[in-house]
């Protein structure tokens, strides 16, 4: 018990963690890319036309995933973001900046799938109802952390502020989750709940979940490759860091 | 099997330009990122072998 605390510690040095996420990441992109074959698959070949409508309800396989993806690599990165406020540990504030470009591409997939599905589905690329709206200030919150760690010249500063601005933000995210109950809005109901039956059928709700398995693994995937660009940048003048130059 | 040929898994039932633009969009920018990663990555390697090499000369 008290070994595998140490090797807890033990990584949460970039130092240490660098070689780690070096040997990971190719793993959960190894992963990620057999999740996204198996879900394609079924998705498209698997999958039967739905009634109401028709084929145009694919694109569920890439809006759904991108949006819980969206909003968990939030809530990752506000955590992290807490924990290198709280403890001023160096690797947390880098695992949030890491996270962040990821976040962000996955909330724009989902604007950007949900207004290719919109358009035929409801006449309208976009509406602004509760769903979309908050969706959009999650993209805006993710830009607004980026720019501001980008307009901070010293690190620290950068991780502190962009910490802040992540915690705020942060209450974002319930309110995307539950706009569908507290408002009245265009945009459907959870197609997935953990209380109810799923509503749809058995083949459309595993490709769905194993396309968010999919991007998960990818979103590990990168965000480890992009956090060990960061420990070079910021540590790479460091004695350990010379033996990467090799 | 949902599909009767290549043309018509191709057409999507009419909805090509949706679905199609909704993976198209997805499959490009996730190729995209790991490619940026990977520039992000040369990039640092290059400037700190550069500042390596200067600090052997001077040393």
């Amino acid at each position: 018990m008290k070994n595998s605390q140490m090797n807890w510690y033990k990584y949460a040095s970039p130092q240490n963690f660098y070689p780690l996420a070096g040997r990971l990441w190719p793993w959960f992109a190894a992963a990620g890319a057999a999740f996204a074959l198996a879900g394609l698959w079924i998705g498209f070949f698997v999958a039967p036309t739905d009634a109401q409508q028709g084929e145009g309800y694919r694109i569920i396989f890439v809006h759904v995933p991108a949006s819980w993806m969206s909003m968990f690599i939030y809530v990752v990165m506000a955590f992290w973001a807490g924990l290198g406020l709280a403890f001023n540990t160096r690797l947390s504030g880098m695992m949030a900046s890491a996270l962040a470009p990821t976040g962000a591409l996955f909330t724009f997939i989902a604007l950007w799938t949900g207004a290719l599905w919109g358009k035929p589905m409801w006449g309208a690329w976009w509406v602004w109802d509760a769903r979309l709206t908050s969706e959009l200030i999650l993209l805006f919150l993710y830009l607004g952390f980026l720019a501001l760690q980008a307009a901070i010249d010293d690190p620290r500063r950068a991780d502190r502020a962009g910490a802040v601005l992540a915690l705020v933000g942060v209450v974002n995210v319930p309110i995307i989750y539950f706009s569908v109950k507290w408002w009245n809005t265009l945009h459907q109901g959870a197609s997935v709940s953990l209380t109810k039956a799923p509503a749809m059928a058995h083949t459309m709700l595993w490709g769905m979940l194993l396309m968010a398995l999919a991007f998960w693994m990818y979103s590990i995937a990168t965000a480890l490759a992009r956090v060990r660009c960061i420990i070079l940048e910021r540590e790479g003048h460091n004695e350990w860091a010379k033996h990467e130059l090799e | 099997m949902n599909w009767n040929s290549l043309n018509d898994f191709l057409a999507m039932g009419g909805y090509a330009l949706y679905v199609w633009g909704s993976f198209g969009v997805t499959a490009l920018t996730m190729l995209i990122e790991p490619l940026l990663i990977r520039k992000r990555r040369n990039d640092i390697l290059r400037t700190l072998r550069r500042e390596h090499a200067a600090e052997e000369c001077s040393a």
